[in-house]
């Protein structure tokens, strides 16, 4: 049933580090101190290593890919090697002050199932995606006629470890839909450096990368 | 159609080679007798004296809260880890690739206790110990004990040490079991716990294999309804239930590796019904060499104890077995363990969790099926190490 799932063996991680890693300090910023955290997708634990240090959370991880979960462990991390979705289940509603889907939503077979559940778990969940309507992206489709490959997007379509494509527009779209209450948006581009510059206006187009603080209603 | 093993890549070790060796080794005894220590078992009946075999390895620090308790499995011992300095060519404890100066279980950090278990042949009082009532070997009449029962003689052995408190417990398979019930029996003493290729039960095939080990064991004309002398075992039962038990602990893909299917003469079939295969006389040796350091009754009462270990049905259900329990768990499972495999430790993860417990788990990527635990190559021992030092931080803020 789930032969058609990516297998997190075949990800090469370390292309979508510098993504992965430019909105660190935005989700550390939505943090608040000694917050009970959960990482979905936590990779080798670099962003809970961090808030551990900045904001003394009380850290929890969830990872499928066996070597990043004993790195995470080998840290001092507390992780569990699971499916994300399944890791939910046994968790008690409001379990956590803090729910962060780091760039693993559209890795996900069911996004939304994930981020109802993960608003259940969570007071606040903090959710971060490449949007596929940055400007760069579209031209690229529409001159080059190829599917972007750059430093948001670092995967060809038959490596990509993302299942899904959303934009800035469609997920406001469904937290209207849902009713449910963004705290924040935030949005960013990434400079030659790969350092994220903040986008103010016209994220749908002009922004690279979207960072939502939703709040339960 | 020729079928391709893909063999998993088994992580190097990270940590640089160990050049320190724990000073020699030796292993104590204490003896828990007269008034108020006798022991009631669960099993309704009591024992006294108990006596006890132990090592100690690092040193207990002033605050007497760097104790790790590691529990052995069923055919270790307290010998978990150094030389005793006798022989040339002699073998290092069963845990050595995980206790020692720099080693996971750091002994310059930590004060390592492993004791021979309640029942064990190896000088804590079991089944071949002396009945003081006869002057002779308990045998049959050794009264039946559970993981319950070990981890009360463990608690009496602490309070011996002068060890109120436990950083950790750590242990694999049955170690793993009494582990839990350490943590389920004692929250108040317990830190953390780290059980490995363990279950909360075992699986009715896991206990068909110990049937068939015991059946082997009590067929045995020598065996004589467990009357014998320990100089005249039952060797041929007891060498054949070692047999049945190393098919479980190895995996298919460890024997294809190890063995293939390669002639021991290298010259192909001889026609004879003798040891022809490779893997025939790795399975006799470990048989034989088993006979020559355990105790047949013991592996009959040993075995039952795993087989009667059940938190499910002990506690109603497995997540209120865990209701009191107050420390963070390290769960571990080894990809290849069919013996106690991963998806009977996600049952336990699942469990913790449910109570709101702090648990990390990792499925630890290895070929070498349920005796993983005890080999080195994979990243049990650096997992193992990151959590006691989440441990140790934990217990100073």
């Amino acid at each position: 049933m789930n032969a058609h799932r990516v297998t997190p063996q075949q990800v090469d991680w370390s292309r979508s580090r510098p993504r992965d890693r430019a909105l660190d300090r935005s989700i550390i910023s939505l943090t608040p101190q000694g917050a009970r955290v959960l990482d979905l997708g936590c990779g080798n634990g670099d962003l809970l290593l961090r808030l551990k240090a900045d904001r003394e959370v009380e850290e929890r991880g969830v990872e499928l890919e066996p070597g990043a979960v004993a790195e995470c462990l080998s840290r001092g991390l507390s992780v569990i090697q699971a499916d994300l979705e399944e890791s939910l289940t046994d968790l008690r509603e409001g379990a956590f002050d803090v729910v962060v889907l780091n760039q693993v939503l559209l890795a996900t077979a069911r996004p939304l199932h994930l981020l109802t559940e993960a608003l259940r778990v969570g007071r606040r969940v903090l959710v971060s995606f490449p949007n596929f309507t940055y400007w760069r992206i579209r031209s690229q489709i529409v001159f080059k006629g190829r599917l972007p490959v750059n430093p948001t997007l670092p995967y060809q379509w038959y490596d990509t470890p993302n299942i899904r494509l959303a934009t800035v527009k469609d997920f406001r779209a469904l937290c209207q839909d849902k009713r449910w209450k963004v705290h924040k948006e935030l949005f960013v581009n990434l400079d030659r450096q790969d350092h994220p510059r903040t986008v103010r206006f016209w994220p749908n187009m002009r922004a690279a990368l979207a960072l939502f603080a939703l709040e339960r209603g | 159609m020729t079928q391709i093993v893909k063999r998993p890549e088994t992580l190097p070790e990270i940590r640089p080679p160990e050049v320190r060796r724990l000073e020699p080794v030796r292993t104590q005894t204490v003896t828990f007798e007269g008034p108020g220590e006798t022991l009631h078992l669960e099993s309704g009946q009591t024992l006294h004296p108990v006596t006890v075999a132990y090592e100690t390895y690092g040193q207990l620090n002033d605050a007497r809260d760097n104790a790790v308790l590691v529990c052995h499995a069923l055919s270790g011992d307290a010998h978990a880890a150094g030389y005793y300095g006798l022989e040339k060519d002699e073998k290092p404890g069963w845990w050595d690739v995980l206790i020692g100066p720099g080693k996971p279980l750091d002994t310059d950090k930590y004060f390592v206790i492993s004791s021979n278990f309640l029942g064990g042949c190896k000088g804590t009082t079991g089944p071949s110990s002396i009945n003081p009532a006869t002057g002779k070997p308990y045998g049959l009449d050794f009264p039946f004990y559970t993981v319950k029962d070990m981890v009360q003689v463990q608690r009496r052995l602490l309070k011996y040490l002068g060890v109120p408190r436990l950083l950790a417990v750590i242990g694999g398979s049955l170690g793993g079991m009494q582990v839990l019930q350490w943590a389920i029996s004692f929250p108040e003493m317990v830190r953390g716990a780290i059980p490995i290729a363990t279950t909360a039960r075992l699986s009715p095939q896991a206990i068909a294999f110990n049937e068939v080990a015991r059946q082997a064991i009590m067929s045995d004309p020598d065996w004589n309804g467990g009357d014998y002398s320990l100089d005249a075992q039952p060797e041929r039962g007891l060498g054949l239930a070692r047999m049945i038990g190393h098919i479980t602990y190895l995996s298919e893909q460890a024997m294809l590796r190890k063995f293939s299917r390669r002639y021991i003469n290298g010259q192909g079939r001889t026609f004879c019904l003798t040891k022809d295969f490779q893997v025939e006389s790795y399975l006799h040796h470990q048989g034989s060499s088993f006979v020559r350091r355990f105790d047949a009754n013991t592996y009959l009462y040993i075995t039952r104890a795993m087989d009667y270990f059940d938190l499910e049905a002990a506690y109603g259900r497995l997540s209120t077995a865990f209701s009191g329990c107050r420390c963070p768990f390290l769960v571990a499972s080894f990809t290849s363990d069919w013996l106690f495999p991963p998806e009977q430790s996600r049952e336990l993860v699942q469990a913790l969790r449910r109570v709101g417990l702090d648990v990390s788990y990792c499925n630890i990527e290895s070929d070498q099926g349920h005796d993983a635990f005890l080999l080195p190559g994979h990243r049990m021992g650096d997992v193992v190490a990151g959590f006691l030092e989440r441990l140790t931080r934990m217990a100073a803020s």
